[in-house]
């Protein structure tokens, strides 16, 4: 082999490079959930990289907090992630298939304008959405948060273009030869085979929706309704100091850690749809 | 061109994209419309008592270009700039590395399951979580003293340097995962003869690094930066949190949509107006770009490139 020692000093180099980056990737994490297991008082002292055993009597401070409604939380932001995920995937499928499926006249337009729209931040309409939806009567509810999803350009497009890599239009005619309704082939023979891609999209659709903070924060007024993003803002304006750190840091853990062990048990899937559209044409 | 016989079936086409199309137009066309309307009248509250709403042309344009629009702006693109260089540089250097034949990295896989998880992390509990690390008496400042790196604790929220530092940290570790898997995604589409080819003809690896992989990604890079820059225009989440809407110090971390947060909360729906339609038509010319290298001609490759970095991305925001 030419260059012998170079490429053993570079593969050096790049072990370093990435310790380092997985140590400041998992550091923070591996810090709040050390701070997750110990009281406030022990958490006054100072760092520790040992775990301690105040983990349960945290977590039931949390959950008897009645100024935080944490379980509420939860349950809010379960609801918002799933229902924006299934619309979401459903809708931008069915979008993806009506595109591609179908000749119509407006076919070109409508593709044409999906893709103009396709990274328009959705703040610069927040105003306008605000007034809207409290007209409507839907201020304070989780219903604006939800049905948006059915109009998601960026999910569109990954659908067409999954369609595009593996749904041979003959199929559609085989379906329309055997007398299946138009809906029913959709539900019956492209859905399934678009699995791989609705999986990947509900999965990244949920964790977006999950983390989102700031349309929900201007619609949700009433504790109750709020969503975990909302709840942990409320910590940082509160007063922070006569807090109880313990409590603060399960919150935290309670709002990051589902989500972490989600992703570590799909890891598989989910680096393999970043990659998806990367490496299949 | 032969007439195809499915044009029977149009109205299905119709059919499958009215529910996006209804309801884009409801909850975002009209919004729009109304967002732009709003810019145009007077209409606030003052305490209690509702001024407006009255026709006043351009004036809420005049009196936010008059204001500290261009301080938030350049705070906007200060913010995204410190996160995005070493995001992109460490990405290119990653990516490079995970696709090089001669160097066998392992644990591959792990490394790249570590780098992305923090993408997926929920933005405000992780500005939270830094707010309570780096802390006058946090964690941070607590290791810091132990180690006997600093004799009393560092304020780094009280200075400009440290809570941008720290906003840009957060941002480079949450983005550069996943730009790494998308560079490696554009580097494995490189085709490899041209590599081999390289090293036949006795490139070292910085030569094929310049020579090659960054020429053929180009267009990717071009497409990460400017999807980048709309992120960085939507930033809000992390300062947000980290200087609960301040922007302390003296409203150096100040973004945009922290902005038109504040005159969203307090309903000072005439300046909000004026800001979404500024930041529509800032947004609206990046989105022209996007759209450009996704639609035209092909004569460098940059459409199926870009194509391909869309479609990594579309779980992206």
């Amino acid at each position: 082999m030419r260059q012998h020692k170079s490429p053993k000093l570079r593969t050096v180099l790049a072990y370093v490079v990435l310790v380092i980056l997985s140590f400041m990737c998992l550091f923070f994490f591996y810090i709040l959930i050390i701070n997750s297991t110990r009281s406030h008082i022990d958490l006054q002292k100072g760092f520790s990289a040992v775990p301690g055993d105040y983990f349960m009597q945290n977590l039931k401070n949390v959950l008897n907090d009645g100024t935080i409604p944490i379980v509420h939380g939860i349950l809010n932001s379960l609801i918002v992630s799933a229902g924006s995920a299934a619309l979401c995937t459903y809708f931008s499928a069915l979008t993806a298939y009506g595109l591609y499926a179908y000749d119509f006249r407006l076919r070109g337009p409508a593709f044409i304008f999906i893709m103009a729209i396709l990274v328009m931040p959705t703040q610069v309409t927040a105003l306008g959405f605000l007034r809207l939806i409290t007209k409507m009567g839907m201020y304070d509810t989780l219903l604006p948060l939800i049905i948006p999803s059915i109009a998601s350009p960026a999910v569109f497009y990954f659908m067409y273009s999954y369609l595009q890599s593996s749904l041979p239009i003959a199929l559609v005619e085989a379906a329309r030869i055997d007398g299946s309704p138009e809906m029913h082939t959709f539900n019956t023979i492209v859905l399934p085979l678009m699995k791989p891609a609705i999986a990947v999209q509900a999965i990244f659709t949920f964790v977006g929706s999950w983390n989102n903070y700031f349309v929900p924060a201007l619609v949700i007024q009433t504790k109750k309704k709020m969503t975990l993003p909302i709840l942990i803002a409320t910590l940082r304006g509160a007063d922070y100091m006569n807090f109880d750190m313990g409590k603060i840091y399960m919150m935290i853990t309670i709002a990051i850690v589902p989500i972490i062990i989600i992703y570590l048990l799909l890891s598989k899937y989910i680096i393999a749809g970043v990659m998806l559209g990367g490496v299949k044409e | 061109m032969k007439k195809r016989k499915k044009v029977n079936y149009s109205k299905w086409g119709y059919i499958c994209i009215a529910p996006f199309f209804i309801t884009f137009f409801i909850f975002s066309f009209i919004p729009l419309l109304d967002t732009i309307r709003n810019s145009f009248f007077q209409h606030y509250f003052s305490g209690l008592k509702e001024i407006g709403p009255n026709f006043v042309g351009f004036a809420n344009y005049a009196e936010l270009f008059a204001s500290n629009l261009g301080k938030y702006t350049l705070n906007t693109f200060i913010l995204w700039i410190i996160g995005f260089i070493p995001q992109i540089v460490i990405a290119l250097l990653l990516a490079s590395w995970f696709t090089d034949n001669t160097m066998k990295i392992h644990g591959e896989r792990a490394f790249k399951v570590i780098i992305y998880l923090p993408n997926l992390i929920m933005a405000s509990a992780f500005a939270m979580l830094f707010f309570t690390l780096f802390s006058d008496s946090g964690p941070i400042n607590s290791l810091l003293m132990k180690m006997g790196l600093t004799d009393e604790p560092i304020k780094f929220l009280a200075t400009t340097v440290g809570t941008r530092s720290l906003i840009g940290l957060m941002n480079f570790l949450m983005w550069f995962g996943n730009t790494t898997i998308m560079l490696m995604a554009a580097i494995m589409g490189v085709n490899p003869e041209l590599f081999e080819a390289a090293e036949l003809d006795g490139c070292n690896h910085v030569q094929v690094f310049f020579k090659i992989t960054l020429p053929m990604i180009r267009p990717i890079l071009t497409y990460t930066l400017i999807t980048s820059l709309i992120g960085g225009l939507q930033m809000f989440d992390v300062p947000q949190i980290l200087t609960n809407g301040s922007g302390a110090p003296d409203n150096t971390s100040t973004t945009l949509i922290m902005l038109l947060n504040t005159h969203l909360k307090s309903q000072n729906y005439g300046m909000a107006g004026a800001l979404s339609v500024y930041l529509f038509i800032v947004s609206g010319i990046l989105c022209f770009f996007v759209y450009r290298m996704l639609n035209n001609q092909d004569p460098d490759g940059s459409k199926a490139a870009a194509k391909k970095a869309a479609r990594a991305a579309g779980g992206r925001k």
